[in-house]
């Protein structure tokens, strides 16, 4: 459903009947009380209506004027909570779609006695177990305990590939309102009736569970306290006005007070917020908080798993060096041969590389003749014994130890290349035979994945560290780290090096941002400060971490602390903007308010507004206006470029600092240019 | 504007510039409390004032314990200073036989000494005796400007230090301000000035015969003129003159160097005995300058980051300079009212305004020191702002309303400045796509939230005031003497110059009454006591937070820019406050008085 919604328009007609709605329900004052600024505005506009209803009665002058800065002043409100609604209303489509999916279904309960029973999907409890077959949906969050099958999970992911779920290992995870395609599997249910992953995922997009940031509330603390300073400033400017023999009306102070205080940012900040956890949405990622989001943007550390995320995942066959007197033909059948029944990826790879390189067919090899000799832990090595040649391949150690008990030295010439190939970031296998000896190396490359190192040297732009995780020995993971252009690496990584690599930088005052799968993933993923979950993981991981791709690619997490960065550069990006605001407003509004008595003053009427009136109204309008020209930029968020933080800064502070002086005065001009030519103002 | 004044305002700017290392390297080793070249002599001394006060040197306080041991220490002396001058007619060492201080005017000249403001409500020489100005008044020059450096040192080490829950020991702070920093250099310039002419004695006043009687008009008892039968003015002919004595120097040096400003006389730094001549006069502007420079390189050498204290520096000598220049333009411009007398400057006259300025220190120098002392909370005079042109006048009451951190006073300067600095890093910082950091510390909620409040407390009391002032007519408006846009500057003046701990005057206003002494009096106290309280909070909880290790993302506090940031947030957000009232204010009188109107 995310994919679908990325072609939706920013006006999408829909959302934006629903948000016009939306910002007049929001005018309660309940609502606006959470924020101080607009508040601020609305009791500012309760103020001018009253008093404008009181002059209308008692027909007072100024009536057409006192009229329309009554009307710009509910409109200021009004487009505030319209930005509002417009982030949530995208939200709000996608909750519907999701709720869709959750569907009440009729689930089969296994009782205790083996019984199975037919129960409604939300009487079903944490810890039972029930059995879905193909062409089902699946009832519950849970995890496979027998069988495996294929699932379609496009009504979570938007992904219409179906995927493989399977007991044990690390794909175990099922998701409630997703559909069994084939096969049948058992599934304990890990979640009660409300607090599944889809009523979880509602409530996020919803904005239902939406909570302040912390960084929202710092901000949100300034603007209130930069409210106040500018209430006292135009609060005591009446006495100072009086004592100046040029008192104002309340409708011209209460301008001067909406076009101070920062509601421009005030007005959009809670869009903001909703908009980057949307975005984070149409990328499939599902944050668990907007704190988590935050962080992201924070963080100095990205540990990334080698395999799969900087690599493509398999290492693939790519050279056979031969041993010295072995003929390179010799040993490419050699290790075919020994490869046949090796169902790995890196097997398939041996195969196809003599069969491309040296022409040789896949044989097939009857049972009676053949013996294949599986990969075990103990003697790590695979082969064949076929026809009285016994076959072997494996780690350069297990095999040494194969050809010297067998009686042939072991050449210095493949020891030689074995380590070249390590040296060079690959993975060598040596095969032998029984009686000839050590008859060469195959190297298994890994691919490194194209583009990569570009995203990598972004990463260092914007000053996060990328360090690679790997099983491999220190000399390969070396060569690898240097042809992805990593900043470090972590070799022969148990999950407890991964933990305590994640506490040393945190220890050193770093954020550490993580992607992670596996259940021994999990107390990793906790630890870190954003820990990013495959969807395609077990449980527990999903739970550790404080967001799921639902992707479940591993490089998402390059656009995870994008999208984090961009949330914060917006905020501030407008903050600044509409304090730099103020400076033109104030050239607009005092000399309107003092000229009369003081025509000196109107030197201070740089841009030459018409009248008092048109000043004032011009600044007030363009105050509302500019709300809604930002709500794109809002919704957007300003572009984030890995740049560096000082240039990023010199370039923001150039575009919302100086062009946040600018705009106003030449927007406040034309508008007064508007008004008083259609006779307004 | 002539060669000679910009070289004088030259002279003094690299002078500044050149203590700020040596000094606030020197006062880095004194907090750090590591060895300087004055330990021998003070290091005794230190031990045995713990051993009588009973203080464990070794003991560091919490921001909370910090901040009441700083109340406490202020409320005392306070209360102190105010029975010294109830009583000075029972006390030693005055020959005047001055009477003791009324109770409104003795609780004004408390408040405004205990906080480092030296407002000056009362005439010195006709009001307070030797004692009182030496123990009560010096007293305050000196622990006032070592309670303010204790308070910018704690600042500093909240944010340097990590994950610590102390930001050191009050008294110990206290102790090592006033013997390591203030007494040595008071020591030597006292002696300066007295070798340029400044006096310092417990003589009665002297009387001298006028060289050339004085004509004036004969006041009846109900401060009239007296006017006789003839309808003319009656006039007495004045043939003696009392010249006031007392120990001047002393106090002179700790008036600048701990930017007190409060004057022996009340010409203050005008009066030839406090200021003879020009070279005592660019002692006293770099006395002013030399502990709130020197401290921004202590607060780059204590944290580690130098080129950040150098990046604050530039950032306030570029608001220096600016409102420097603005000023000797606008006084040497002259007042364009006067028309056909020559206002340009020659050799045998120094040209521009010189209403209101001393002839010996001309248009340069007296723009040099409004400036200086208003871009620091001193408020030492060598010239009446009250005459200068009305944007001349403007920088001084601005410079104060950005909260004086333009160096600033001794402390007090430095702690404002890191308000300024704490909201710039939190608003710009969001721009660079990360929660703000400073300096490796996080600026979060609390910390917004307090910086704000210590921001808001200085519009409050300034405005609040000066509203009520200028709309009530039986107490407010019947102090000043100018009518329009000029008294409104007055009594704004006036409340800004308490608010900000500053003391200078505008003069035109008679302070010394019921409502504004006690109003003016709380002003002080609350501009300083309430916004160092959650500054302290601050420096609190930034010393209990994490580390957070800079990258190339993580904001920069060392650059150009950031210097050009941190002058924009303090125009910005200082200035827009301040704006509408200034606009009916100085720069409405501008106006007129081109037109042709004064007041």
């Amino acid at each position: 459903m995310a994919k679908k919604n990325q072609s939706k328009s920013l006006w999408d007609a829909k959302i934006v009947r629903r948000a016009l709605l939306d910002s007049v329900m929001k005018l309660d004052p309940r609502t606006m009380m959470k924020n101080p600024v607009m508040f601020v505005v609305e009791v500012g506009s309760v103020v001018t209506t009253i008093l404008l209803v009181k002059d209308a009665l008692g027909h007072q002058a100024h009536l057409g004027f006192n009229l329309q800065i009554t009307l710009w002043l509910w409109f200021t409100v009004l487009f505030a909570n319209f930005a509002e609604a417009m982030a949530e209303g995208r939200g709000k489509a996608q909750a519907d779609s999701l709720r869709r999916a959750k569907s009440e279904t009729m689930a089969h309960r296994i009782l205790a006695s083996g019984k199975i029973e037919q129960v409604a999907s939300t009487q079903l409890r944490s810890g039972d177990i029930v059995t879905v077959t193909a062409g089902e949906f699946i009832p519950a969050d849970g995890e496979v305990i027998e069988g495996v099958a294929s699932v379609d999970e496009s009504a979570i992911t938007g992904e219409s590939a179906p995927v493989i779920r399977e007991s044990g290992g690390d794909r175990s995870a099922v998701t409630g309102g997703t559909r069994v395609l084939s096969d049948c599997i058992k599934v304990k249910v890990t979640s009660n009736p409300g607090e599944t992953f889809l009523d979880r995922m509602i409530a996020l997009v919803e904005g239902a569970e939406r909570q302040k940031t912390p960084n929202e509330i710092a901000l949100n603390i300034l603007l209130a306290g930069l409210t106040i300073i500018f209430l006292l400033a135009v609060v005591t400017l009446q006495p100072f006005a009086v004592y100046s023999q040029s008192p104002q009306t309340v409708f011209v102070l209460v301008s001067l007070l909406v076009c101070l205080i920062p509601t421009t940012i005030g007005g959009l900040l809670s869009a903001i917020g909703i908009a980057g956890m949307d975005r984070l949405v149409q990328h499939n990622v599902l944050a668990m908080s907007g704190r988590a989001v935050e962080a992201a943007g924070d963080v100095n550390t990205l540990l990334l798993d080698k395999t799969g995320t900087i690599t493509l995942g398999n290492r693939q066959a790519s050279r056979f060096v031969p041993a010295p007197g072995v003929p390179e033909q010799e040993l490419a059948d050699a290790a075919q041969l020994s490869s046949l029944a090796d169902e790995t990826p890196e097997g398939r790879s041996i195969v196809v590389l003599a069969k491309e390189k040296y022409n040789l067919r896949g044989r097939e090899l009857s049972t009676h003749q053949t013996e294949f000799i599986p990969f075990t832990a103990q003697t790590r090595m695979s082969g064949v014994n076929l026809n009285g040649f016994q076959i072997r391949k494996g780690s350069v150690d297990a095999i040494e130890r194969y050809v010297t008990e067998n009686g042939h030295p072991f050449p210095p010439e493949v020891r030689a290349v074995v380590e070249e190939v390590s040296r060079a970031g690959s993975t060598p296998l040596v095969v032998a035979e029984r009686s000839r000896g050590a008859l060469g190396v195959i190297e298994l490359k890994d691919i490194v994945k194209g583009g990569i190192r570009e995203r990598f040297e972004h990463l260092r732009a914007m000053g996060i560290r990328t360090v690679m995780i790997t099983g491999d020995n220190p000399l390969t993971a070396a060569a690898i780290a240097r042809e992805a252009g990593v900043d470090d690496f972590l070799a022969q990584a148990t999950p407890k090096d991964k933990m305590d690599l994640i506490r040393k930088e945190q220890g050193q005052g770093k954020l550490v941002a993580m992607t992670g799968d596996g259940t021994n993933d999990a107390p990793a993923l906790a630890q870190a400060d954003v820990g990013v979950a495959m969807n395609t993981g077990t449980q527990a991981a999903k739970e550790a971490g404080n967001m799921v791709d639902l992707d479940s690619n591993p490089t998402k997490l390059i656009e995870v602390v994008e999208i984090g960065k961009q949330l914060l550069m917006t905020r501030g990006a407008l903050t600044t903007f509409s304090i730099a605001n103020d400076v033109a407003k104030y050239f607009a509004i005092l000399p309107a308010m003092f000229a009369a008595t003081f025509p000196v003053l109107n030197a201070l009427n740089i841009m030459h507004l018409k009248t008092p009136q048109s000043a004032v109204l011009s600044a007030v309008i363009f105050n509302a206006l500019i709300i809604i020209a930002l709500i794109p930029l809002a919704l957007r968020g300003v572009r984030y470029r890995p740049v560096g933080a000082a240039i990023l800064l010199r370039q923001n502070l150039l575009i919302y600092g100086v062009g946040g002086v600018i705009v106003p005065f030449l927007g406040i001009k034309a508008i007064d240019m508007l008004i008083t030519s259609v006779g307004l103002a | 504007m002539t060669g000679n004044g910009w070289l004088q305002i030259a002279i003094l700017f690299l002078l500044v510039l050149a203590v700020t290392k040596p000094l606030g390297l020197f006062m880095a080793r004194v907090f750090n409390r590591e060895k300087t070249f004055l330990d021998r002599i003070l290091r005794p001394l230190e031990r045995l004032i713990y051993r009588l006060t009973g203080v464990d040197e070794g003991r560091e306080m919490r921001w909370t314990e910090y901040a009441v041991s700083m109340l406490l220490f202020s409320v005392v002396s306070m209360v102190v200073l105010y029975v010294i001058q109830r009583v000075q007619g029972y006390l030693p060492w005055n020959p005047q036989k001055l009477a003791g201080v009324p109770p409104a005017l003795a609780f004004n000249t408390a408040a405004s000494f205990s906080t480092n403001t030296n407002w000056q409500a009362y005439v010195p020489e006709t009001t307070m005796s030797y004692f009182t100005q030496m123990a009560g008044l010096a007293y305050h020059n000196f622990f006032s400007a070592a309670a303010g450096i204790a308070l910018a040192i704690a600042f500093i080490r909240g944010i340097a230090r990590r994950q610590a829950e102390t930001l050191g020991n009050f008294w110990v702070d206290m102790t090592r301000a006033s013997l390591w920093v203030l007494l040595p250099f008071c020591l030597v310039g006292s002696l300066v000035l007295v070798s340029q002419g400044v006096v310092q004695n417990f003589r009665a006043y002297d009387t001298v015969q006028l060289v050339e009687p004085q004509q004036v008009p004969h006041l009846n008892a109900d401060g009239t003129a007296a006017v006789g039968p003839d309808g003319k003015p009656v006039m007495d002919t004045i043939a003696q003159q009392t010249i006031a004595q007392g120990p001047v120097a002393s106090q002179e040096i700790i008036k600048e160097f701990g930017t007190n400003g409060g004057g022996f006389f009340n010409a203050n730094s005008a009066h030839p005995f406090e200021n003879p001549t020009p070279f005592t006069n660019l002692i006293e502007i770099f006395c002013i300058f030399a502990i709130s420079a020197g401290l921004v390189y202590t607060l780059g050498h204590m944290t580690g980051s130098l080129a950040h204290g150098w990046a604050v520096w530039a950032a306030m000598a570029f608001l220096f300079l600016a409102g420097v220049t603005v000023t000797y333009w606008s006084e040497a411009r002259g007042n364009p009212l006067l028309a056909g007398v020559n206002q340009q400057a020659s050799a045998t006259h120094p040209g521009g305004n010189m209403e209101g300025k001393e002839v010996r220190f001309g248009v340069a120098n007296s723009a040099l020191f409004a400036t200086a002392t208003t871009d620091t909370s001193c408020g030492a005079v060598n010239a009446m702002h009250d005459s200068f042109t009305p944007l001349g006048g403007l920088v001084p009451l601005v410079n104060i309303m950005l909260g004086e951190v333009i160096f600033g006073g001794v402390g007090s300067g430095m702690y404002g400045m890191l308000v300024f600095v704490v909201l710039s890093v939190f608003i710009a910082g969001l721009m660079v796509g990360r929660t703000p950091e400073y300096l490796g510390k996080k600026i979060e909620s609390y910390d917004v939230k307090m910086a704000m409040l210590s921001l808001l407390i200085f519009p409050l009391i300034i405005l609040t005031l000066a509203a009520i002032s200028v709309v009530s007519s039986s107490f407010g408006t019947s102090s000043i003497a100018n009518a329009g846009p000029h008294g409104l500057s007055e009594i704004l003046y006036a409340f800004t110059s308490a608010a900000g701990n500053n003391g200078s005057a505008f003069a035109g206003i008679n302070a010394n009454t019921n409502w504004y002494n006690i109003a003016l009096g709380f002003n002080t106290l609350i501009g300083r006591f309430l916004v160092v309280i959650p500054v302290l909070a601050i420096a609190g909880n930034l010393a209990r937070k994490k580390y957070v290790a800079p990258s190339l993302g993580t904001f920069p506090v060392t650059t150009p820019l950031f210097s050009a940031l941190l002058v924009s947030v303090i125009l910005i957000v200082g200035a827009l406050t301040f704006f509408p009232v200034l606009s009916l204010g100085p720069i409405l009188e501008h106006l007129l008085m081109h037109a042709g109107t004064t007041f």
